[in-house]
């Protein structure tokens, strides 16, 4: 495990240093209309650095989109979202990633018919520098990069936890449970100060979830990362996060603490009226 | 993915600079055109009477591509084959009558049978093909469909060519009847192009009422808006599909033999043309739509048959009709870049 | 009805379909002329005893729903219940067309055609004929499933093999005549076709031989791996080198006639080289590539020829070449740009609207003062200096395929191939893990179309003359066919396609008049059976056979993870 937090440590330069104060993302009066249906509405919410913070609602409330709005997946139709001091509106998810913004999806969506490697050395794919025609003259550098990349790709899946040998493997026939693995380790891939997790622990029972929480909390930090969850196991949710946004009717309903919005009467009542507090 | 709104880069800019020129030197050319009074107003208006023509052909192939698609959201690329099948079927029963001497002798009748003829091996062709190619293939990754498509278009043509040879082969006439004008409205219009009017008409009504007011309408509806709950309704998907595939054969067999009324002849490779701008009529009106593919069959034919000579006469290009297809091509990338739902489709289509 | 009955009656059905089918379009009758065994079995005789065969084996196979194993008595029964179902068909076929006149409508249904059938026996022996012959084909195809599994696949690969090599008969025959072998040649071949004991030789070396390299060729195999390192090297490079000194001297083995043919093989690489970049590679189904074909031909005559209407610098093909690339890169981004938002099937469509808008505009009035319009251009310098010989153009050709397959060869194993990859898999989740899609769909059309203007320049200066009837759309089908048999996204697979698609057409007079119709059936066929193509790539063959995973490795794999995944601690 030291072992592995050296390699890791100083393969990634860019987030080696101590997290500053402040925060990484600033999302100010964030609303999205589809027509005439908000699914957002006047949404300010921030992330600090190196913290992990939740994202909660009833189905509906507008989290994926919101999620989609700070990965350029969508744009919001008004509002401001910057990462990092830079402004993200009008920036296509490209450059978003390239800014410092992973992200895994709910519905695992993997490259299913790309071997596991491969998958996550597209991971990497922004922060490769050999352009197109410098491949094409297979140049040593060219070369030399590829096997670095290779090398780093297979730390990250060493660090997920991804069983070693199963590197030629197509990620589709991959169990469930590696397949969300093989996507955090994608993610990691792009080196992000920002790790977006949409629904991390769907699909998982109960021992997998143990896992999965454990290993996003030690990723944090050991990688320094910020991160930002969305998530329906509100036992997840309360055990991992530093902080809890929860939206309902794409509005911010509240904001804290854990504790506090255990407590929280609103929020109480928009699960309850949804009948899904007990979990 | 849902729609992005478009930014300003490098891309669009040059996607509108394009579409915008196009649409510019259009203009120019048609009031260079109209400014220099090249054609006369009786020009203009036989141009026009010909496009709605050809458009109703256009609109009923049109139909074909558009049902399939709200279904299976697959473009059936040998679907102008279908419609080639139905023009040479058409052609044979019709020469076969004329030899009885019955296109003489009661044209309408000789008209109906040829029609029927030629609609029934069209839709006997369009199951086969959606049995044989399309069906095996559901679920599988969306370049395969396509690409068996294209195959399957290519062994339906050069089976024509090897039945019935290379030649161009010229359809009989109907006897004395579909000869001669008739005035409708504001517009003189050649009977034989009244007749394919009015058959189209007549038919895509038929439809429209089919797909509203019969169960089986119904559970088409129903299967093109989630294929999963109809099943679940207890609709059967797979005769749905097949039906879907047959009126679009049906359909595609009758703009055949009214094509062969507009051009008088029978080829091998006659599909390939009117299939893509059926196609492009399609988009145009917004595929998965009816009435879209109706509309946009009749733009397109009007445009096609009007446009050449109103946009590029003005600059003097010669033999502007050799050009009509190249515009018909150009209507078609204009509609994917700037209104990929067309006149009426559904946003989330394309 | 019990349902193996069912099917070989069904099977029968279609065979017979198929058979009255390639007697219709003209196959039977204009094959006749090309014997597969000389003065026994033409061609034409062999497709029908193909289907029969493939009845036969098909009535005789594993049945899926319901699940029934046929024993090796069905098996035969039902296989040759199924050929001579399939023959009686094409008896009455025959019965039909000799009595009622429907030439009219069908051109090939004469009575000629009826005898052909008949084996010229008239109509009762000719009936009993087709019948008992079908049935017995049918068996042999059956008899395939009783004999254990290595001998039946021995039989079946040499069967295939010796069939290719009779058609090969041209080519090899003048190959075998120019390296001095004449006497094989005089064995094996007789005009038109394999000689009665070549076909025996030929299917008993090549049966054999499958035979003995599946039993013993483990060995081999497990030698050449257990070789050191470096000597596998030196056995690798001396197989390099062994080819391409026979790519070199191809045009002296295969004499001056054949390696026109060669020439035009070599341009159909070049494009499917390219084409495979765009739709193997990243999944963009160009249907318009003609155009780049023929945007590089018309600017190489343009710029070269003396006979250029408007536009003469008559520059020399190597000074022209790069003006190509320059026009290629236009192209590429004026067809590229448009479609970048475009699904799928939208793609296709325009890009072919693409490909027709190029013809058109070239074939025009209107373009005419530029390029000559239907007349074309005439007198196109050759790329080497005085001749136009096809066995000298041969070589900058194969220059420039050499370098083509290199360069994709490099691009699909780098970040770029990846990037392409994954944009074919999932367009959008390539974009959110980085990959900026616009510039690689950008640089996929953009490097296609600078392989397909590279083709045609070439073309132009091997031809000398073009029309804009020489870029029609079947330009792009041809190479769209060929990757596809060859193996999408597979590099070797587009020289094989190229050679068994380009080639025999061109090699074989009466198949280039059914070269789309079977174009056509190699593509459905294709499609349902083997989606890969012959020489797939290793992530296409997954992809394309969703049902058939690597199920022993996934099975491994599970196992593993139950015992052996490191346990992550916080």
């Amino acid at each position: 495990m030291t072992e592995m937090t050296e390699t890791t440590a100083h393969s990634t330069p860019s987030t080696a240093t101590a997290p500053e104060a402040g925060d990484l993302l600033r999302a100010e009066q964030v609303t999205m209309r589809f027509g005439g249906l908000i699914a957002n509405k006047d949404v300010d919410f921030t992330i600090p650095r190196g913290s992990i913070v939740s994202l909660i609602g009833p189905n509906g409330a507008g989290k994926t989109t919101f999620f989609n709005q700070l990965t350029g997946m969508l744009q919001p139709t008004s509002g401001a979202i910057t990462f990092d001091g830079t402004s993200i509106i009008g920036l296509s998810p490209h450059e978003i990633v390239e800014l410092g913004v992973g992200r895994t999806f709910q519905n695992i969506r993997l490259f299913g018919d790309m071997t596991v490697l491969a998958n996550v050395m597209v991971g990497r794919h922004v922060r490769m520098k050999s352009a197109w025609w410098q491949s094409l003259l297979g140049l040593p550098s060219v070369r030399a990069e590829e096997e670095a990349v290779r090398q780093r790709a297979r730390e990250l899946l060493d660090m997920v936890g991804l069983r070693r040998g199963y590197e030629e493997e197509f990620a589709k026939n991959l169990p469930y449970g590696d397949q969300r693995r093989l996507e955090l380790a994608r993610a990691l891939a792009s080196d992000p100060k920002l790790l977006l997790l949409d629904e991390p622990t769907a699909g998982m029972n109960p021992g997998e979830t143990a896992r999965m929480t454990q290993l996003i909390r030690r990723l944090r930090d050991e990688l320094q990362l910020t991160v930002l969850l969305i998530e329906h196991d509100m036992k997840v949710v309360m055990g991992i996060s530093e902080r809890i946004t929860v939206l309902d009717h794409g509005e911010l309903l509240a904001e804290g603490h854990p504790d506090e919005i255990r407590s929280n009467p609103q929020v109480i009542e928009a699960y309850l009226g949804k009948g899904a507090a007990g979990t | 993915m849902p729609g992005r709104p478009p930014r300003l880069n490098l891309v669009n800019l040059f996607l509108w600079l394009l579409g915008g020129g196009i649409l510019v030197l259009a203009g120019v050319g048609a009031f260079l055109t109209l400014s220099q009074g090249r054609l006369s107003g009786d020009q203009w208006e036989s141009l026009i009477v010909a496009g709605i023509a050809l458009g109703s052909v256009y609109a009923l192939i049109a139909l074909g591509y558009t049902l399939v698609y709200g279904i299976l959201f697959m473009i059936n690329f040998a679907h102008g084959e279908v419609f080639m099948w139905g023009a040479f079927t058409a052609y044979f029963a019709a020469t076969a009558l004329d030899d009885a001497g019955m296109m003489d002798a009661n044209p309408i009748l000789a008209l109906f049978l040829t029609l029927l003829t030629a609609m029934l091996v069209s839709m006997v062709i369009a199951i086969i093909l959606e049995r044989v190619a399309y069906r095996p293939l559901r679920g599988a990754p969306r370049l395969v469909p396509l690409i068996t498509a294209i195959g399957a278009s290519l062994f339906l043509q050069y089976t024509a060519r090897g039945f019935y040879g290379s030649g161009v082969r010229a359809y009989p006439s109907y006897g004395g009847l579909f000869e001669g004008t008739i005035d409708i409205g504001p517009l003189t219009m050649p009977i034989e192009d009244a007749v394919v009017v009015v058959a189209a008409l007549a038919l895509m009504l038929a439809l429209y009422f089919f797909i509203n007011n019969t169960r089986t309408g119904r559970a088409m509806r129903a299967v093109s808006e989630d294929k999963d709950v109809a099943a679940m309704m207890g609709i059967n998907v797979d005769r749905i599909i097949v039906t879907t595939f047959a009126i679009g054969g049906l359909l595609a067999g009758a703009a055949g033999i009214l094509y062969t009324l507009l051009f008088n002849q029978v080829h091998f490779f006659m599909g390939f043309l009117p299939g893509i701008k059926a196609f492009t009529a399609a988009v145009l009106g917004g595929i998965g739509n009816i009435i879209g593919a109706a509309l946009g069959g009749l733009t397109l034919g009007i445009l096609e048959q009007l446009g050449p000579n109103l946009f590029l006469t003005g600059y003097n290009i010669p033999a502007p009709n050799q050009l009509k297809d190249v515009l018909a091509f150009t209507v078609l990338v204009l509609v994917l870049i700037f209104r990929p739902s067309g006149f009426l489709g559904r946003k989330e289509n394309v | 009805m019990p349902p193996l009955l069912r099917r070989a009656v069904i099977t029968g059905f279609l065979g017979g379909a198929a058979g009255i089918h390639v007697s219709l379009v003209g196959m039977v009758e204009d094959f006749q002329g090309r014997d597969t065994i000389a003065d026994i079995v033409s061609v034409g005789t062999m497709l029908p005893i193909l289907i029969a065969i493939v009845v036969g084996w098909s009535a005789g196979s594993r049945m899926r729903a319901p699940l029934i194993d046929p024993t090796p008595r069905e098996s035969l029964l039902f296989g040759t219940l199924a050929g001579a179902v399939t023959g009686a068909l094409m008896a009455l076929f025959a019965l039909f067309i000799n009595t009622v006149d429907v030439a009219w409508i069908l051109s090939n249904a004469k009575p000629s055609l009826a005898d052909l059938l008949w084996l010229d026996q008239g109509p009762v022996v000719g009936s009993l004929l087709l019948i008992i012959g079908g049935a017995l084909f049918g068996a042999v195809g059956a008899v395939l499933h009783v004999l254990p599994g290595l001998i039946s696949r021995s039989l079946a690969i040499g069967g295939a093999v010796t069939i290719v090599v009779a058609l090969m008969e041209p080519f090899l025959g003048a190959v075998l005549r120019n390296v001095g072998l004449r006497f094989l040649e005089g064995f094996l071949y007789a005009s038109g076709g394999l000689t009665l004991p070549g076909f025996i030789l030929v299917f008993a070396l090549v049966a054999g031989g499958v035979y003995l390299w599946r039993t013993r060729g483990h060995g081999t195999k497990e030698r050449v791996e257990a070789m050191p390192a470096d000597r596998r090297r030196i056995g690798k490079i001396v197989l390099y080198l062994a080819f391409i000194g026979l790519l070199l001297l191809l045009p002296q083995i295969v004499g001056s006639r054949l390696s026109e043919v060669v020439g035009t093989i070599g341009l159909y690489v070049l494009l499917g080289l390219g084409l495979n970049i765009v739709v193997g590679f990243a999944g963009l189904l160009d249907l318009g590539y003609v155009a780049f074909y023929a945007v590089g031909a018309y600017t190489t005559a343009v710029l070269t020829s003396p006979a250029s209407p408007l536009i003469s610098p008559e520059l020399p093909f190597w000074g022209a070449l790069p003006f190509v690339i320059v026009a290629a890169a236009m192209i590429g981004l004026m067809v590229g740009t448009p479609v970048l938002r475009l699904r799928g099937d939208y793609l296709a469509i325009v890009t072919l609207g693409f490909g027709e808008i190029a013809r058109l505009i070239f074939l025009s009035e209107w373009a005419k003062p530029i390029v000559g319009g239907a007349q074309g251009i005439l007198s196109i310098p050759p790329p080497l200096p005085f001749t136009n010989h096809p066995q000298v153009i041969y070589y900058p050709i194969l220059f420039f395929c050499i370098l083509a397959a290199i360069a994709a060869s490099r691009l699909a194993a780098s970040r770029v191939g990846r990037a392409w990859n994954a944009m074919r898999e999932d367009e959008s989740v390539a974009e959110a893990t980085g990959v900026n899609t616009t510039k690689y769909k950008l640089l996929a059309f953009g490097l296609g179309a600078a392989f397909g203007c590279l083709s045609g320049a070439f073309f132009a200066a091997k031809i000398g003359t073009i029309f804009p009837n020489s870029f029609e759309i079947l330009v792009s089908i041809n190479a769209l066919a060929l990757i596809i048999l060859g193996g999408m996204g597979n590099i070797y697979g587009v020289v094989v396609g190229a050679f068994v698609l380009v080639g025999l057409p061109e090699l074989l007079r009466e198949f280039a008049e059914y070269r789309l119709l079977i174009y056509g059936v190699v593509l459905v066929v294709m499609m349902l059976l083997r989606p890969e193509g012959l020489l797939p790539s290793r992530s296409r063959r997954a992809e394309l056979h969703e049902d058939q995973g690597d199920d022993e490795a996934m099975y491994e794999h599970e196992a593993g993870v139950d015992t052996g995944r490191p346990v992550v601690t916080g």
